[in-house]
């Protein structure tokens, strides 16, 4: 089953989103949680531009030799004991997942956060066939209950406010005492990790997203806050790693100089509380560890973005910094943007993974202020992309035609100066005279997009242009008479000095 | 006469679609600070920097916009915009049209690093220190993307500001964060464009200062209008009004005074 697309209606689940007190309330967090910590745990560290550019390079290099990195990698899996399995889509990656699980009669599987199973569907797909998938990640645990998507790529359930997961406590966990305190976020977790630690125990497999895979080691990485990705990856009988192609990375010094700027990038912390990297099942001597270790690395239409305008995007490190920081996902949240990745890097990557006909709305519904692009750590020039989207759709026919009738009528007159002088002239004469002395209007034909909401200044009765010419004119005038002036002065001085001389 | 003709660097004045149609003032404010500065100002006929069509992602129209842009400007020592967006339009994305065209690149080149925002072309270019003037009041300054994010303009227009006698700026909470106006997306998505506008004036109206400065018109009309539909005792100008002196012209939206002044 792969997962609902409401990107098509951005701008209704917009409005919807504007109106949730809610999820209005909860998104206040975004700023105070990430933000103003961002900032400051920057500023402390003197090379963290440069450290941005390293980032950035690494990156580069690694997709310039994608190929070659990807099959070093593997053969590390290979010899340290594990397996690599290639998906070129969304479906290939669910079978191979089911097929492991069923191979290993598996009936609960604990996940630690993936946004790629969010993307293939993971959880339903497993639920379809009978495996229970249990999130261990808290911001996952609280979703899962609710039934709902992530609205953020490290925050899933920043859309919420305590009360309500407490609220969704209370009806899933049915035998918690009601004077138990759930109001402190910490106690939130206690009581998950509470439910959790069974779950741990008696789950058959692991799934876990991978953060960077090393092509030097074969080693794959998560970095997290809870430590639940460690239990999710030892205790059970398999490891597997869902990651996508462009997360290897060539060497674990790359790795140690990404989570340098990944970290502070997200949540403003040096570095996160938990960093984990797995090479291989068990081996003989280790004192834990599953015992098979899988790999499913998922195309999904990335290899074809390594070639074309999009390839920059590839960079991405998922972070979340460019959502945090962006104007439109401030006001609506993540779930507006009606697919797996929301903000900016989602107004990006969706339509390159789902096309640009369904996710059209979401490069568009950008104001261009570069905020993203400002604080991405390994700087992808996001609204570039986002413009790039555009272009196609233009070029397709996709933009919607009052645009482009708009836009039309528009260029034609501002390729024709002469032209566009004298009507711009007559449209504002027109529109002053309309307005009358009020000095701004409240509501304009054609404008309700924007009167609904603020005035419209009246313009001034002239274009500058049209009183730029009149002013030079003017000058001109006035230069003309005062020489003329002169001149018959000269003239009559000349006159009287003959005249005296007679 | 001449000499001093010869010495005076030649200004182009991009006056920017909006301010051509709305808001002429700008230009003239423009005009006189640029002359003060020591600067002969032209005003070439001209119709926009072709940014719509770019932001909408139609390259053909933009890329016939900007040779025209090119054309008409190039004979400049120097192209001058009261608006960080139109300059940062063409210093930053003209390149970009003209990609793989040589002979183009070179006069897009050689057009995009004489082309600049006025208030940073006035302090890091023509070395303007200070205004002389006496400014009794209290304004604060929104950051328009563009021109902060593309241009690096934020320390310039607080330096002439700081420089007037009289004037306090109270910094609004957020100055850098998008006013919600983007172009096209205010009527594309006017409920998303309104949410962030409502808390830009918010944060304006929270510093209690009654002027808004700011170097970009969109941006002005998009927060002018929102200020005054949701009764705020704050007027909205731009910069170069201000210090060119010419604040008893009505503000944004505001009625013409009866009896002139
Ligand atoms: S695009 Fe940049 S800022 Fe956004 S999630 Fe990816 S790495 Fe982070």
């Amino acid at each position: 089953m792969s997962v609902p697309i409401t990107s098509p209606q951005f701008k209704g689940n917009a409005k919807a989103a504007l109106k949730d007190v809610q999820l209005q309330r909860a998104l206040g967090k975004v700023e105070s949680g990430f933000i103003g910590k961002r900032a400051q745990v920057a500023a402390r560290l003197p090379e963290f531009e440069q450290l941005r550019d390293l980032a950035r390079d690494i990156k580069d290099h690694t997709l310039a030799h994608l190929d070659l990195y990807l099959e070093a990698y593997e053969a590390r899996v290979k010899e340290s004991g594990g397996h690599v399995h290639w998906a070129a889509t969304a479906e290939d990656a669910r079978k191979i997942i089911l097929d492991i699980c069923k191979r290993l009669e598996a009936k609960t599987v604990t996940k630690g956060k993936s946004m790629i199973a969010e993307e293939i569907g993971l959880n339903a797909h497993l639920s379809e066939a009978g495996i229970v998938p249990i999130e261990t990640d808290l911001g996952e645990y609280i979703i899962q209950l609710r039934d709902e998507a992530p609205s953020h790529i490290i925050a899933p359930a920043i859309h919420l406010n305590k009360e309500q997961i407490e609220a969704d406590f209370r009806r899933v966990h049915t035998d918690l005492p009601p004077e138990r305190n759930l109001d402190e976020p910490a106690s939130l977790m206690a009581e998950a990790r509470a439910v959790l630690r069974e779950k741990f125990l008696a789950a058959d497999v692991g799934i876990t997203g991978a953060n960077f895979l090393i092509a030097e080691t074969g080693t794959s990485v998560i970095v997290t806050n809870e430590g639940n990705g460690d239990l999710t990856q030892t205790l059970p009988k398999a490891h597997v790693v869902l990651a996508s192609i462009e997360k290897v990375v060539p060497t674990l010094e790359d790795v140690s100089t990404i989570l340098r700027v990944l970290a502070r990038s997200a949540t403003g912390q040096e570095i996160s509380v938990y960093t984990t990297f797995s090479t291989g099942p068990r081996r003989a001597d280790d004192p834990d560890g599953p015992g098979e270790y899988h790999v499913v690395l998922l195309d999904n239409g990335r290899s074809s973005m390594l070639s074309g305008q999009f390839r920059e995007m590839l960079r991405c490190i998922r972070c979340g910094a460019c959502m945090n920081h962006c104007p439109v996902y401030g006001a609506v949240g993540g779930h507006a943007y009606g697919w797996v990745y929301p903000g900016p890097m989602g107004a990006v990557l969706t339509p390159s993974l789902i096309g640009v006909d369904k996710a059209g709305h979401l490069p568009n519904a950008s104001t261009f202020c570069g905020r993203c692009e400002e604080v991405c750590p390994v700087r992808i020039p996001l609204p570039k992309l986002m413009r790039h989207w555009r272009e196609r759709e233009f070029e397709r026919h996709l933009s919607p035609a009052t645009v482009r009738t708009g836009l039309g009528f528009w260029a034609f007159f501002a390729r024709r100066p002469r032209l566009y002088r004298w009507a711009t002239q007559r449209a504002m004469r027109f529109l002053a005279l309309f307005g009358g002395n009020r000095g701004r209007m409240h509501w304009l034909p054609f404008a309700g997009g924007w009167t609904r909401h603020r005035d419209f200044p009246i313009p001034e009765r002239e274009t500058f242009q049209v009183q730029w010419a009149k002013r030079k004119k003017a000058e001109a005038k006035a230069v003309a008479e005062a020489d003329a002036n002169a001149r018959r002065a000269a003239e009559a001085a000349a006159k009287d000095k003959a005249e005296a001389a007679q | 006469m001449a000499a001093e003709t010869g010495s005076r660097p030649r200004v182009g004045l991009f006056v920017t679609c909006l301010v051509d149609l709305i808001r002429p003032k700008i230009g003239f404010a423009s005009v006189k600070l640029l002359e003060d500065a020591g600067c002969d100002v032209e005003v070439p006929s001209q119709t926009c920097c072709g940014q719509p069509a770019f932001n909408s992602g139609d390259r053909r129209t933009t890329r016939a916009i900007a040779e025209k842009v090119i054309k008409t400007f190039e004979a400049y020592d120097y192209v001058v915009a009261p608006s960080g967006s139109c300059a940062g339009m063409i210093k930053l994305h003209y390149p970009e049209l003209f990609a793989g065209e040589p002979e183009w690149l070179r006069r897009v080149d050689a057009l995009c690093a004489r082309t600049h925002e006025l208030v940073s072309f006035l302090v890091d270019v023509m070395k303007v220190e200070r205004v002389d003037l006496l400014y009794d009041g209290t304004v604060t300054y929104h950051d328009a993307c563009s021109g902060l994010r593309e241009l690096g303009i934020k320390a310039q227009p607080r330096k002439l500001l700081n420089s007037i006698a009289g004037l306090h700026i109270a910094e609004m909470k957020d100055a850098d964060v998008c006013c919600g106006f983007g172009g096209t997306f205010c009527v594309k998505y006017p409920e998303v464009s309104n949410a962030i506008v409502e808390k830009k004036a918010q944060n304006i109206a929270a510093t209690g200062a009654l002027t808004l400065l700011a170097g970009d018109l969109g941006c002005l009309m998009n927060m002018a209008g929102k200020l005054q539909r949701l009764g705020k005792p704050v007027v909205a100008r731009h910069v170069a009004e201000l210090l060119a002196g010419m604040t008893n012209e009505p503000a944004i939206g505001e009625k013409p005074k009866v009896n002139g002044q």
